[in-house]
């Protein structure tokens, strides 16, 4: 990337306080959330399906909005924020999906330009009017996640592993402050799994960004996160190290004990 | 041991008799309407010897009519047919968005929407025609707004499906970027209902193209205008090249549109 999308420095990215969440009013799916992300590298988020991991994100950059609670994000308070000054905000979170959301009818390089769309008019966009900064920076990250000679093949030409990598690039494009990837490698096969991680551990490094990573593989998280957030019943039940974490968490995580060996 | 039998029946007695009854009013509607029409049998036997003496008639088709009126005629009912359909698009687009439920949530703008597309289709284009005859008089104008009208309810609805088929997830990921709602419009459903738009309106152009050949029939232009006038001074050659044109000038158009779509999927 050029110089202007310089690495931030911070030493508090982002902040979740009491964050709350209930789909049906009486059965929250999240129960006071508190997580206080200072440091850059990846951060798992671990636990069972259906135990609020995926509203965890999604509340962070407000695609749900969450019922009570405050994420400090930037000197504000996303969980507040509306309109323009959301927009703002969320173009310095860039998320990561699980089935890649890509527009499957535009080009590799038009999908990486999508992540400029916060930082310009819906008349620009219209006209395909990036500016040459943004078209230089898509096509490093292009050559930087190894798709550089498929820049224009459409994008539902590409195999899964490849999308994930535009969807990942598309993410980075925006400059953010901090990832967020949902499931990322779950569709994916394990090796190409493990390619993906690597991309987001060298992009949280390159960019001194924290990552916030929900997946379901223990070993896979352990091997790349700096830091392990075990969840279940919408309460954070492990925050630490991945060295500290020991079967008698993960028995509380996911219940059970057949699964470990 | 003891072997059950079970019963197993398609339908109930109750359903049964409910489909029992629905085939009877079937049967009495139909009886009924062919009482109501009051078919006329020496007309209706007629028919065949009618149908031979009218063909007989157009025969040898006047070709040498074509350049005089035809043509000019037949290039006014495509304008017709073209303008009509883009005119449409200025009408159909807004309330398109109005009606889809992934970009409108309130009921009421639904129900404005929906209003609007109802009332476009339940006119029938030679009745709109007629109306914007009597108030624009006869001629071009009567016909392109008629085409307008009546397409802005079919271009509307189906575009309005099309756009809630979209997948959510590319429309989820753009909002995540910080994109504006033009720019998730533009750059997120635009390009996921752009080969249902194409097909749509290449539809309905091809379908007015047809119905604007009829319109000339009450006064709105277009090549309807010559056919009316040669049939009722009984110039059956000439009507006959009329109705040659306007089938060449559809079949035409078939092959145009199904090129047309098969580059833009």
């Amino acid at each position: 990337m050029s110089s202007t999308h310089a690495a931030v420095d911070r030493s508090n990215f982002l902040e979740i306080k009491g964050l709350q969440k209930e789909y049906v009013p009486g059965n929250p799916i999240l129960k006071g959330i508190d997580i206080n992300i200072s440091e850059p590298g990846i951060v798992a988020i671990i636990g069972p399906s259906g135990t609020g991991k995926s509203t965890l994100l999604r509340c962070i950059n407000r695609l749900i909005d969450p019922t009570a609670g405050a994420i400090l994000f930037d000197n504000a308070d996303l969980s507040q924020a509306k309109g323009g000054e959301l927009r703002k905000l969320r173009r310095q979170v860039g998320m990561v999906f699980q089935e890649y959301n890509l527009v499957e009818r535009l080009t590799v390089i038009e999908n990486v330009l999508t992540g400029r769309l916060g930082y310009m008019s819906a008349w620009q966009a219209w006209r395909r009017k990036f500016s040459q900064e943004d078209i230089n920076g898509a096509f490093e990250l292009l050559e930087a996640v190894g798709l550089s000679e498929h820049a224009n093949k459409r994008a539902d030409s590409l195999s899964g592993g490849q999308r994930q990598r535009v969807g990942i690039a598309r993410a980075v494009m925006q400059n953010p402050r901090v990832l967020l990837a949902d499931e990322p490698t779950s569709s994916l096969d394990p090796k190409t799994a493990v390619e993906i991680m690597e991309l987001l551990e060298r992009f949280s490094e390159e960019k001194n960004i924290p990552a916030l990573v929900n997946i379901h593989d223990v070993k896979l998280a352990s091997r790349f996160a700096k830091r392990m957030i075990g969840m279940s019943n919408g309460v954070v039940v492990y925050d630490g190290s991945p060295e500290g974490i020991t079967d008698e968490h993960l028995k509380q995580i996911y219940g059970g004990e057949s699964w470990l060996d | 041991m003891n072997t059950m039998n079970h019963q197993w029946q398609r339908f109930t007695l109750k359903q049964k008799l409910s489909r029992y009854a629905v085939y009877l009013v079937l049967i009495m509607a139909m009886v009924q309407s062919i009482q109501s029409v009051e078919v006329i049998p020496e007309f209706f036997f007629d028919a065949p010897e009618q149908m031979a003496d009218m063909f007989s008639r157009m025969w040898p088709i006047d070709f040498a009519y074509y350049p005089v009126t035809v043509h000019d005629a037949m290039i006014e009912t495509l304008n017709i047919a073209t303008l009509g359909t883009l005119v449409t698009l200025i009408f159909a687009l807004p309330l398109a968005l109005m009606n889809a439920s992934n970009i409108v949530a309130s009921p009421w703008v639904h129900w404005i929407a929906r209003f609007f597309l109802v009332s476009s289709r339940s006119v029938n284009s030679l009745v709109w025609a007629l109306l914007f005859v009597s108030i624009f008089g006869p001629g071009v104008i009567a016909g392109v707004l008629a085409i307008a009208f009546r397409s802005v309810g079919f271009v509307g609805k189906l575009l309005g499906e099309a756009i809630e088929e979209v997948n959510m997830g590319p429309i989820e990921a753009l909002r995540a970027t910080g994109a504006s709602w033009m720019s998730v419009l533009l750059k997120g459903y635009w390009p996921q209902i752009l080969p249902a738009f194409f097909s749509i309106v290449l539809f309905r152009w091809d379908i007015n193209v047809r119905e604007s050949a009829v319109l000339g029939l009450v006064g709105a232009g277009g090549i309807g205008v010559v056919l009316s006038d040669s049939m009722n001074l009984f110039e059956w050659q000439r009507v006959a090249v009329a109705l040659l044109s306007i089938f060449a000038v559809v079949i035409v158009a078939e092959i145009i549109v199904v090129n047309i779509r098969k580059r833009l999927i």
